[in-house]
């Protein structure tokens, strides 16, 4: 169903990758006001890590690169420390595009499966709806496990030191696990949560 | 001093047994001496934090905003919205205004929350407690509750992202913000000047990437050593902890020998107005600040 997303895109938008970014990505009508300047790059703390960093996205972008684009893992690495935003000449708001070009990579079925930001992305997503709240243990717990019972271990034992001392410190309950914080209308939340997606999906063409 | 009141956001990393339950014990006797009442928005929920987008998404993420503040218009009509969280402050502020500025989201997010039975009408406020802090208190009125001036004690104020970029403190510098160090000053301490006040401690990324956000976090702990603070002070929930719970393994990949307490706004001020050391929630310190429980001892 995913790659069937995708090729829905490639054949709505033909090779014109601006166009599809403009319609579909969180503030992607921005991009084209981008002149290059470099700034946004050089202000970004995990600047060295990105393969390709904010300035070169948006060059990659007017260049049709949609397939390097959206596989990129480095938009995941954006840490929304809003740096690049406040700084921006052109005001184009950076952070948003990093998470809306992420988003719709993700949503495509094109980003790196095994980015670890994006799995905890979805894992923090998918915690949160349950109940309304974050369950800070299980997030932890399920991010540790995420590869499985014996790398789990391993870096559960790894972070025992950080565990043990947050327990010490009563800020981590281990009775999350059978009874964690949670909001009263559930209900009414997943209801909500329903609806939004639909709309965001007849509007960012996610439709099928 | 009349009375102030807020619809109070608390956020998940305030809840008892999570993360910031020191922060929130802290904000609770500083607003008693302030004479603030929190009125907690029933039934608020997750605000989605900076990681939220991923997987939810543009609407659904400023849905789970719009209802909290639906909730705080329909059940404390007239108070504005505080965030104690610089992440629930910043994502419930960016979805007022997106959702002012554009009248489709705003439709669709109506539209979603009916399903809940609720409805946003956009009138309420967002603040941050330093806000209310710095622009409904103002430094000096501060200073008046002041007993036990944190004399001689040096403090890295240590302001972060979220509390500071893309809105920030009405009036503040997003590259040098002084609004910590006047808070620390205030309460007669002294504020060192560094220069890794707004580095990013690595968001979520500190859970997720590990390597590469520990080198944020020494670089911000070996600057505040560098310039002979004592102990790092905060306004935001997950800079205390990034910054805080991975020193032990700063040390250990770099083989430095942090061991620096990392402490909130609303700890110093209740120490500076009296209070206690539980009422402060430094028994909520994973690296403890001994220097502090002692002054807190002190009559
Ligand atoms: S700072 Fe703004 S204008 Fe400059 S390269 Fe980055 S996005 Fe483009
Ligand atoms: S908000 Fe994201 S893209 Fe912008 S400077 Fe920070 S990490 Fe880089």
């Amino acid at each position: 169903m995913m790659s069937d997303l995708n090729a829905q895109a490639i054949k709505k938008y033909g090779n014109s990758f601006l166009k599809e970014v403009e319609a579909n990505v969180e503030e992607g009508e921005w991009v084209k006001m981008c002149m290059q300047c470099g700034v946004c790059s050089g202000s970004c703390p995990f600047g060295p890590h990105w393969a390709h960093p904010p300035q070169e996205i948006f060059m990659m972008i007017r260049a049709g690169k949609r397939e390097e684009v959206l596989t990129s893992d480095s938009m995941w690495m954006c840490t929304s420390c809003y740096n690049c935003i406040v700084r921006c000449p052109r005001k184009l708001p950076i952070t948003h595009i990093m998470h809306g070009l992420a988003n719709y990579a993700h949503r495509l079925g094109l980003a790196p499966k095994n980015q670890p930001t994006r799995v905890f992305a979805k894992m923090f997503w998918d915690n949160i709806v349950k109940t309304g709240r974050v369950n800070e243990l299980k997030l932890s717990l399920g991010l540790y496990f995420k590869d499985g019972l014996g790398p789990g271990i391993k870096t559960a034992l790894a972070m025992k030191d950080i565990g043990l001392g947050m327990l010490k410190a009563k800020r981590l309950n281990p009775l999350e696990l059978v009874k964690g914080h949670g909001c009263k209308d559930t209900k009414g939340i997943h209801a909500m949560l329903k609806k939004a997606r639909e709309i965001e999906d007849r509007r960012k063409g996610f439709a099928a | 001093m009349a009375k102030k009141q807020y619809a109070f956001y608390p956020g998940c990393s305030s809840q008892k047994g999570a993360s910031a339950s020191n922060y929130l014990t802290s904000v609770q006797s500083m607003c008693k001496v302030l004479d603030i009442e929190l009125t907690e928005i029933p039934d608020w929920n997750c605000c989605g934090a900076s990681i939220g987008y991923a997987e939810g998404g543009e609407l659904p993420r400023h849905v789970m905003n719009a209802r909290n503040l639906a909730l705080a218009e329909k059940a404390l009509p007239g108070q504005q919205v505080v965030a104690t969280c610089a992440a629930c402050w910043l994502s419930a502020r960016e979805t007022k205004e997106r959702l002012a500025h554009n009248s489709t989201l705003f439709n669709d997010a109506n539209e979603a929350l009916k399903e809940a039975g609720l409805q946003y009408q956009g009138k309420v406020e967002v603040r941050h407690m330093v806000e209310v802090l710095v622009e409904d208190f103002g430094y000096e009125e501060l200073k008046k509750p002041v007993v036990k001036p944190l004399e001689g004690m040096k403090f890295a104020g240590y302001v972060g992202c979220q509390t500071n970029r893309p809105f920030g403190i009405h009036g503040e510098s997003f590259e040098n913000p002084v609004y910590l160090d006047h808070l620390v000053e205030a309460m007669g301490g002294e504020a060192v000047p560094y220069d890794q006040k707004v580095t990013c401690c690595g968001g979520a990324l500190a859970f997720s990437e590990p390597e590469k956000s520990q080198k944020q976090i020494k670089d911000i702990v070996e600057s505040a050593y560098d310039h002979g603070a004592e102990f790092i002070v905060t306004p935001c929930p997950l800079c205390q902890a990034n910054v805080e719970i991975y020193q032990g393994e700063v040390n250990k990949r770099y083989g430095t020998k942090f061991n620096m307490p990392v402490l909130y706004y609303s700890q110093l001020m209740t120490l500076a107005y009296g209070g206690s050391a539980k009422e402060a929630g430094l028994d909520g310190q994973v690296i403890r600040a001994p220097k502090l429980e002692a002054f807190a001892a002190k009559k």
